[in-house]
């Protein structure tokens, strides 16, 4: 007999007036006996729509199943065919939007917690495992892959594992990509990313970072080194600005600057060698899931009021939803339906306030959401020290500057097949962000998949 | 990680490293620069390619201890590893179709100006070299400017080496005797490569400096390095570190490269202090 609990399992959490004081991990886990009573919520449909909403196909029914059957590594092997980081993606990926979203039990009540399931059974895995993986046997054929963030790692993973001889260039002096530099520490803790990437290396893959491709090595230097072929996953990695005067006051960031110090290089740890300001009220401008963790950052850098400008209203809200009501819990404030004007100094030309307008919605524009108009002469001052630009990436021309043939989208996305990652030139392939502008995990992940494929398959025709 | 081949005291506070770094050797040209990592919990700094060696495969760096992390490179010996060293970062300078040049190097940035004029006085181009420092226990790589230089001019402060004045004193001088150049290249602190555009605009003569903001990866993702260049933000990792020097909003830069003057100086302290408890 299924729970008919029409509520999921609550996630075990840090109190959040204790945890936007620290940068562990907000969310604690499922204990075995709620992951097994969350399972049982699942119905098994026959067609499971949830499995349709999964960027990666991951046989959702099946790993539940497991999980009712307390046989969780059974259920760890379900997800591992079809993913590659399911640590990951159970902490990061937008469920309600996909398998959630399309959970029969969400019509009345809460769909199953997937993403919950996911994450306890990667866990479970990673603390009980003791298997040392099986290194598939080599077939001889390199392959290059750029970038070492979702798209990258989940295409040299699965590229590993069909006996290529990968090596991912990572232009950091970290691997990982955004999942370190960008996600926080309390969201998506770095030892998971870490045991991800060291699990491709006991595989035989070679990571090689401090390598900036189309700087140190380009595309057709990689092809005569011997590489078949190569994926680029590079990522969007320039920070957009508003273009509005003040905004390169000292104490404004662009949300990757703010974070990539805070991640990546640690400043929020005492004695750290990077600085970061620690600002006592801080604007965060952008409505999105990096506009949430660098907003939440803030917090927890010692901020005692931390402000989320965004000029539509909250249904509006690119962010997954968890991520707004842990925001709002935490005591970030939401300043919806506004946008910034300028930016306006104090006497030291640090940022003294931020100067926004008040706006409403009006038609819908070509991305489908209502345009939001300014209201004139609703103009208004926020204090604040410290301003966060978090309104957008585009991807990075170094690769597509130094690559004859490598044809890009005007906005610089490169432009990639859809089903296969296949672009302009022979043997090179490309998915994630450099493709699609700023998106997600999940999707990254899904198009690095794709492009596994279809490098395999071309390999294997070349050579037949 | 990345073996010091050579280390070498410029002057107190300025020190030269030949760093094995065979791939970046291959790439690196004048008016690029790398970024670095000491240690495992270190910052990751930016450093202009003073000099490389394609067949030894080693690249040089020459800096100034400013603040902890130079502070820490300062205190490595030969034979001792960075841990980390990517690069080559931004553009190379263009010295294309240039046949008469004043290089103008201040402290230290005259580690930076010295591999452009090499290249120029290679490629054939008169060079005339006006460097300038505090005073004569600072003056660096005095002999090799010399030989590649058609006329080389030392000012300082204190008129203890050279002559006694500002670079731009120099570079005024050499203009209004008839000095006719294509190209003015400035390289050192905000301040000098200000006061150097600032002549030249009057003179109409293209000056083109060297950036050296506060910058994290030095790929285009951090946007810390921004600057504005003819009312437009540029960023000087994947724009620069060269522009037109009659363009950049160097007050703004200023203020800009000041953001976290009093955690470098705090921190540069505390890093000493860690050092003299060691060798207590």
């Amino acid at each position: 007999m299924p729970n008919m609990s029409l509520k999921k399992n609550e996630m075990p959490s840090q109190a959040p007036d204790v945890r936007n004081k620290n940068f562990l991990e907000v969310a604690l886990g499922y204990t075995e006996e709620q992951a097994v009573d969350e399972a049982n919520r699942c119905l098994h449909c026959k067609n499971a729509p949830c499995v349709g909403g999964c960027p990666v196909a991951i046989d959702i029914p099946a790993f539940i199943d497991k999980v009712k059957e307390r046989d969780f590594e059974g259920a760890y092997q379900v997800i591992a065919r079809q993913s590659s980081l399911p640590a990951v993606c159970g902490r990061v990926c937008p469920q309600e939007t996909q398998c959630e979203g399309k959970c029969v039990r969400g019509i009345k009540g809460e769909p199953v917690a997937i993403g919950r399931l996911e994450r306890f059974v990667a866990d479970w895995h990673n603390s009980h495992s003791t298997e040392a993986p099986q290194r598939p046997a080599p077939n001889g054929h390199k392959v290059a892959v750029i970038g070492s963030g979702p798209s990258g790692l989940t295409c040299a993973g699965d590229l590993v594992k069909k006996g290529y001889d990968v090596t991912v260039f990572e232009a950091l002096h970290l691997a990982g990509g955004v999942l370190v530099y960008g996600i926080p520490e309390f969201r998506l803790p770095k030892a998971i990313v870490q045991k991800e990437i060291d699990g491709l290396k006991a595989l035989g893959c070679k990571v090689e970072t401090n390598m900036v491709i189309g700087k140190v090595l380009s595309i057709d230097e990689l092809f005569e080194q011997g590489f078949e072929s190569v994926f680029i996953g590079s990522g969007a990695g320039l920070p957009r600005f508003m273009r509005i005067p003040g905004e390169n006051l000292k104490g404004v960031y662009s949300a990757n600057e703010f974070l990539t110090r805070v991640n990546l290089m640690k400043a929020y740890k005492e004695g750290a060698d990077t600085p970061i300001e620690r600002a006592k009220k801080v604007a965060v401008v952008g409505g999105g899931n990096v506009a949430m963790d660098a907003a939440r950052c803030a917090k927890r850098l010692g901020a005692e009021e931390v402000y989320i400008v965004y000029r539509r209203s909250e249904v509006e809200l690119p962010a997954r939803r968890e991520e707004v009501e842990h925001a709002k819990e935490e005591g970030i404030i939401f300043k919806l339906l506004c946008n910034p004007v300028q930016i306006l100094p104090d006497e030291n030309k640090l940022v003294g306030g931020i100067e926004c307008v008040e706006m409403e919605l009006g038609e819908p524009d070509e991305s489908g959401r209502r345009r939001p108009v300014a209201k004139e002469g609703s103009e208004f001052v926020l204090d604040v020290d410290c301003v966060i630009m978090a309104i957008g990436t585009s991807p990075n021309p170094l690769i597509k500057s130094t690559t004859a043939g490598l044809e890009t989208q005007k906005w610089g996305g490169i432009i990639a097949d859809e089903e296969t990652g296949r672009t302009s030139r022979e043997g090179v392939y490309a998915g994630g962000d450099a493709v699609t502008g700023a998106a997600t995990v999940i999707l990254a992940m899904g198009a690095g998949k794709k492009a596994a494929t279809a490098i395999d398959q071309y390999i294997q025709g070349k050579n037949s | 990680m990345y073996k010091i081949v050579k280390k070498e005291v410029l002057n107190p506070t300025v020190t030269r490293m030949e760093i094995d770094a065979p791939l970046v050797a291959k790439k690196a040209q004048p008016g690029q620069f790398i970024i670095l990592r000491v240690d495992d919990e270190g910052e990751r700094i930016p450093l202009t390619v003073a000099d490389y060696d394609r067949e030894k495969g080693t690249v040089t760096i020459i800096f100034q201890i400013v603040g902890a992390t130079t502070e820490k490179l300062n205190h490595l010996e030969e034979g001792e590893c960075l841990q980390d060293f990517v690069g080559p970062l931004g553009t190379p300078s263009h010295t294309d179709g240039l046949h008469k040049v004043a290089v103008i190097g201040g402290g230290v940035g005259c580690a930076i100006a010295y591999p452009i004029a090499k290249k120029l006085h290679q490629q054939g181009a008169t060079v005339h070299s006006v460097v300038g420092f505090r005073n004569t226990d600072l003056v660096i790589l005095q002999e090799e400017f010399e030989a590649v230089s058609d006329k080389l001019v030392i000012m300082t402060d204190d008129g203890s080496s050279g002559r006694k004045g500002l670079v731009t004193d120099a570079l005024k001088e050499l203009i209004e005797s008839g000095e006719q150049y294509d190209e003015v290249i400035a390289i050192g602190p905000l301040v000098m490569m200000k006061f150097v555009s600032a002549l030249t605009k009057n003179y109409g003569i293209k000056t083109v400096v060297s950036m050296n903001p506060i910058m994290i990866d030095g790929t285009g993702m951090c946007g810390g390095c921004r600057l504005t260049v003819g009312g437009e933000t540029k960023f000087a990792c994947v724009d620069g570190p060269d522009f037109d020097g009659h363009l950049v909003d160097f007050d703004e830069a200023i203020e800009r490269s000041s953001m976290y003057r009093d955690f470098e100086k705090q921190a540069r302290e505390e890093t000493c202090n860690l050092f003299a408890k060691e060798v207590q």
